[in-house]
């Protein structure tokens, strides 16, 4: 079991770095461009000429799955962005000053979490009138960036209480120098963990959401597929056994990198 | 004094919740860009259209006006008239979608905890050891699943395969239908409940007043009954009022895979409608769920251990 586990961590690497060659250099090799439809063969099973089979209209799943990476990665890539800068300003800003600041923050991340992720996120993406990625953006870093606030706040409260932060406050260094020299430098660690497990989440956040109908990637977004394939379950299974371990695998692969990030990054953390 | 303090201040702050979600929510469909009237109507419609229906949904008033409109119909429990199903208050498409939904959310709940607390009192008295490792195996790939591949997987192998299930779309109100709906919003759930049950059970397990009830001679069930569970159980009843957010949110998920009527499918209805009185209702009244559940737990909680009001 432990060896499995070993492997497992392993395995979790090169998950995440096919994922990102599928997403950086797949949609290169792809044998079909988006929109490629082949009409004569819907819902073909996996063969030599459709390595993963078919789907609706008889769209190439291989490549319909690199080219969903890329949208997976551009998403991600944003969304982690945005909220990982946000959230660990706002985290950093009420652990290190605390008191009013802090409750006043911290307040409005615990508000925002007090409306369930999804709910949020379509609660945005109904006031336009065909979302785009932007707006897909911008729905999903409007709660993501709580979890990195309290990641960053948790650990500049430890920091600032240390003896090496005091000192450099004693010296009279400026709020300024402190945080950027000392404080984020230390923050960093938890938060790169953090996100690197984000970048799943963000993943199967925007499935979701296109597996609901709601995204703009209902050409390419493994979700839109998943949704598909939902639809000919009864008869052509390949379709959502195909799209959806894409996800599942990816969304694995990224929470187990961050579990060994962390221990790599805090070697404390692996004893318990 | 501190007790009544506490108590009254968790309840403001779940006050202040709720009112904030209400001007949140209100602010996202007036202040965001995109008009209402554009959704619904598309680019073909005339003006005259446009205005009329700006003028049947209040929409031509002041910002201040129609944010009191919206507040007066949360006070006086209509939550606003629906757009798309007009006479028909929110609150009223409300009420008939919520029983469905809870009835999933309690099932998919009681099935989280009956995987959960075995599993998870298994991997805290085994310790590290084969037991402790086979539940900790199921509870990461409970993790690892997403609810909307393991609905599709649960259709194909208990309904399809097997067939001793309802499909989707056949007449699945009876209790076989909500088997697999709950096993889907349920699995994470467990994996998560199983995660925190080991954890607390295994600090509890260390405390000085487990070793003194071993050394009294008390049995390994005798010292897990009385000792081990209900001082670990607690703060996972607390920490697992946290997922019910996820709860709520699968159930989006889960009844548009198994085509279930409820407050998920009847948000996804007003999403695509654009019905935002339908929307902005859901919204407060799912956070108002939440709110509520997480009140009531922290209130129990402090309750039963005053402690929780220190911290």
């Amino acid at each position: 079991m432990r060896r499995l586990a070993r492997i497992g961590r392993g395995a979790s690497f090169a998950i995440v770095g096919a994922f990102f060659f599928a997403a950086l250099a797949g949609p290169a090799f792809a044998p079909d461009p988006v929109g490629t439809l082949h009409l004569e063969f819907p819902y073909e099973p996996p063969s030599a000429a459709f390595p993963l089979g078919t789907g609706d209209n008889g769209i190439d799943l291989y490549s319909a799955i690199l080219h969903g990476a890329r949208l997976a990665l551009v998403v991600g890539v944003w969304v982690v962005g945005i909220s990982l800068l946000l959230g660990s300003a706002i985290g950093i800003a009420a652990g290190y000053y605390g008191g009013r600041v802090d409750h006043a923050l911290m307040g409005f991340a615990d508000m925002v979490q007090a409306i369930p992720a999804i709910v949020l996120n379509i609660a945005i993406l109904a006031v336009v009138a065909s979302p785009g990625l932007v707006h897909l953006v911008v729905a999903l870093a409007a709660n993501g960036w709580v979890v990195y606030a309290r990641v960053a706040r948790a650990s500049t409260l430890s920091l600032r209480s240390s003896d090496f932060v005091a000192a450099a406050r004693a010296l009279g260094f400026s709020d300024a120098r402190v945080l950027s020299r000392h404080v984020l430098p230390n923050v960093a660690g938890p938060l790169v963990v953090q996100a690197t497990a984000g970048f799943g989440w963000t993943l199967l956040a925007e499935s979701t959401l296109s597996f609901l109908g709601l995204g703009p990637g209902k050409e390419t977004s493994w979700g839109a597929l998943l949704d598909q394939g939902s639809a000919v379950l009864l008869r052509f299974p390949h379709v959502a056994l195909v799209s959806g371990g894409a996800i599942a695998l990816t969304v694995l692969g990224f929470n187990l990198a961050g579990d060994r990030l962390r221990d790599l990054l805090d070697p404390r953390s692996r004893r318990r | 004094m501190t007790r009544a303090r506490y108590f009254i201040g968790r309840v403001l702050r779940a006050w202040l919740t709720v009112a904030f979600v209400a001007t949140f929510v209100f602010g996202i469909v007036h202040f965001l860009p995109g008009d209402p009237v554009d959704v619904i109507l598309g680019d073909q419609a005339t003006a005259e259209d446009r205005e009329a229906l700006r003028h049947a949904l209040h929409l031509d008033e002041s910002l201040p006006r129609q944010f009191g409109r919206f507040v007066s119909s949360i006070f006086d429990g209509t939550l606003g008239t629906s757009f798309r199903r007009h006479p028909e208050t929110v609150a009223e498409l409300i009420a008939d979608a919520m029983q469905p939904t809870i009835l999933l959310a309690l099932s998919s709940l009681a099935l989280a905890w009956a995987i959960a607390l075995p599993l998870g009192v298994l991997a805290a008295e085994s310790r590290g050891g084969p037991g402790d490792r086979i539940a900790m195996f199921f509870a990461a790939l409970g993790l690892a699943i997403p609810n909307i591949w393991l609905g599709p997987l649960l259709i194909l192998v208990f309904a399809v395969k097997l067939g001793f299930l309802p499909i989707p779309g056949d007449d699945a109100s009876g209790a076989l239908g909500l088997v697999l709906p709950s096993i889907t919003l349920g699995t994470s759930l467990a994996a998560i409940l199983t995660r925190q049950i080991r954890g607390s059970l295994r600090e509890v397990l260390d405390q000085a007043y487990v070793v003194a009830a071993r050394a009294r001679g008390v049995g390994k069930l005798g010292v897990l009954l009385k000792h081990g569970l209900p001082n670990a159980l607690l703060p996972v009843l607390t920490l697992g009022a946290a997922q019910l957010g996820a709860l709520l949110s699968g159930a989006v998920v889960a009844e548009k895979i198994f085509e279930r009527p409820g407050l998920g499918t009847l948000f996804l209805e007003a999403f695509f409608a654009r019905d935002l009185p339908v929307v902005q209702g859901c919204v407060l009244v799912i956070a108002t769920i939440y709110v509520s559940v997480n009140l009531a737990l922290d209130l129990v909680y402090g309750l039963v251990d005053p402690r929780a009001e220190v911290s």
